[in-house]
């Protein structure tokens, strides 16, 4: 059987010819990100991990918030008081967020690493062999994606969330002191883990590795400050990226967290070395 | 037009390309013959950035590949089939990869058509044959119609009529004044495509000629001398200058002097012959005599029949 059912054909002189003005960097970056988003849309894996990513954000914000409300429905007047004092209601309407950094940091290693395991980093550098224009669209192809997800995601799971605390009448608005920061920050979370996980990916350049590293960050981490004796555990583990990223989340402020701003450009900062050290490893290594 | 200044690669223990300098022409097919291992690939991805010479350089029109502003306008490359995302459709692998250079993506179907898979355009790259991905790789180095073109044993995977399809292309892209390099382990697949040719073994220059220099160089063979005073006869052709080595069947093989000077010089030193033949290497044979060294990995008994 024949490869291919067409006959020999010969190319003719129909491409495009050189374009002759000069590229500038910019409009270099531009068709880079525009050749991302691109690859991005057109492997189905990707939009999966994306809705799902959506999906149970949602999904858990919504069942927190019933399972909460169920438990509140069952309590004596007087614990339902002090319920009411120390709920946050804004942070539990928003708390999917902690599962949709699964696949959202999945996602953001596998744009770095899916190159490096399938070979497609060949064409990719030979396209575009300006490897820092590469990561840098790459970069900011995920963190719009990952930020309209959050931010929509983060919004929807506030409004069914509140939909939910209501029928307790322990809903908060947007007006309340704090809540807007939290349901943006819900928002702002996924981007800037999504980078984090993009900067380790292209650091270590295998998916398992990758993964392993950025969990090992989020999840491991702050397992081992805790069994650290007092001062050194609480005080580190402030500033473990899962803890200070979470600064945001709380209407009121959080007396073992970093304060708001300040935890979430700890958090940025981690994002921000990752990718720099990732982006000058593929810059330098054969690819 | 390709060309190589002293270009080096050393990995921690090997040095796969050493000291390369050489010149690819465009309007004819350049052959790059090297047994497996011999730095040829090394040696591609060097010129297209993949990797980072050890030192030396290799240019593209002029300048190193990482400074083309419009590189797959330029240069296109089939390295190593692979290049892609099996889960990616084989239309789209192209578009995207247009999009990086500002290419109409109404050019992806166009190449397409040209390297016959137009009806498996819609299909994910990874539930195509190794000769369609072949295809779809020649369709990605032809995207950007660059005047310069790199194939990294192109043939690979493909069934016969794809072979034809692959010379008739390269051929035709040389005819159209482009420069062409390709490359191959098999000395009879570039006598057939090539018109010049670049030889390297373990990573060194062995040999840049057009394939009838290489030819004429390769087939300079021996003469074949059968005789009873075999002793008295290496003597006196050996002081003529003449090269002389005892065959296995205790005939003699002589080179240097031609066949008729071999004559000549037996009937001076009145020395009777029984036989007395030309012999010519075939072109597989010269190939493999030229890089007989150089061979990374022999098979031992390969390397024992040899001596």
């Amino acid at each position: 059987m024949s490869d291919a059912p067409a006959a020999v054909r010969i190319p003719a002189g129909t491409a495009p010819a050189v374009p002759s003005a000069e590229r500038s960097g910019l409009a270099e970056l531009r068709d880079t990100v525009a050749a991302e988003w691109m690859k991005l849309r057109t492997l189905r894996s990707s939009s999966i991990t994306l809705v799902a990513a959506f999906v149970s954000m949602l999904g858990i914000s919504a069942l927190i918030c019933w399972a909460f409300a169920h438990h509140y429905a069952s309590l004596p007047p007087l614990e339902q008081a002090v319920e009411r004092v120390t709920l946050d209601a804004s942070f539990i309407s928003v708390s999917g967020i902690f599962l949709a950094q699964l696949p959202i940091g999945v996602l953001g290693v596998l744009t770095m690493s899916s190159e490096f395991a399938t070979g497609l980093v060949r064409a990719t550098f030979a396209a575009v062999p300006r490897r820092m224009t590469l990561v840098a669209a790459k970069a900011i192809v995920f963190a719009a994606v990952s930020l309209v997800i959050g931010m929509v995601g983060s919004f929807a799971s506030f409004a069914i969330g509140q939909a939910v605390l209501s029928s307790q009448g322990i809903q908060t608005t947007l007006g309340a002191p704090g809540v807007l920061r939290v349901v943006i920050g819900g928002g702002l979370y996924l981007p800037v883990l999504g980078l984090l996980g993009l900067g380790l990916g292209a650091m270590i350049r295998r998916t398992a590795g990758g993964v392993a590293a950025l969990f090992g960050l989020l999840l491991v981490l702050p397992v081992i400050a805790s069994v650290l004796p007092a001062p050194w555990g609480p005080d580190i583990q402030e500033y473990l990226p899962n803890q200070a990223g979470s600064a945001l989340l709380h209407a009121s402020g959080a007396s073992d967290l970093l304060a708001p701003w300040t935890g979430f450009g700890v958090f940025c900062a981690y994002a921000a070395v990752a990718l720099a050290v990732g982006a000058l490893l593929v810059q330098r290594r054969d690819a | 037009m390709i060309q190589t200044r002293g270009l080096t690669k050393r990995f921690t223990r090997t040095v796969a390309v050493d000291d390369l300098t050489f010149d690819v022409l465009p309007g004819r097919v350049t052959g790059f013959l090297g047994p497996n291992g011999s730095g040829k690939s090394t040696t591609m991805r060097l010129v297209i950035g993949l990797d980072r010479p050890t030192s030396g350089a290799a240019t593209v029109n002029g300048r190193p590949y990482h400074q083309l502003r419009w590189p797959l306008h330029e240069v296109g490359a089939l390295l190593e089939v692979g290049a892609l995302h099996p889960g990616r459709r084989a239309r789209d692998h192209l578009r995207w990869l247009a999009r990086t250079n500002a290419i109409p993506l109404a050019r992806a179907d166009e190449t397409l058509e040209l390297v016959g898979l137009a009806s498996v355009a819609g299909r994910r790259a990874g539930a195509l044959s190794l000769g369609m991905r072949q295809r779809l790789g020649i369709a990605a180095a032809l995207l950007g119609d660059p005047s310069t073109l790199l194939f990294d044993e192109p043939v690979n995977g493909l069934d016969p009529e794809g072979i034809v399809w692959v010379r008739t292309l390269l051929k035709s892209l040389a005819a159209q004044g482009r420069t062409v390099l390709v490359s191959s382990h098999l000395m009879s697949e570039m006598a057939l495509t090539a018109d010049h040719l670049v030889v390297i073994g373990r990573g060194r220059l062995i040999a840049d000629a057009s394939v009838d220099d290489f030819v004429q160089r390769a087939t300079v063979g021996w003469t074949r001398v059968v005789t009873p005073e075999r002793d008295r006869l290496c003597l006196a052709l050996e002081r003529s200058g003449a090269g002389v080595t005892v065959a296995d069947d205790g005939s003699l093989e002589v080179r240097g002097p031609d066949t008729a000077r071999v004559g000549e010089l037996a009937h001076q030193a009145g020395l009777v012959l029984h036989e007395l033949s030309p012999r010519h290497a075939s072109l597989e044979e010269a190939y493999m005599d030229l890089t007989a060294e150089s061979v990374e990995f022999h098979a031992p008994q390969g390397a024992e029949a040899r001596r």
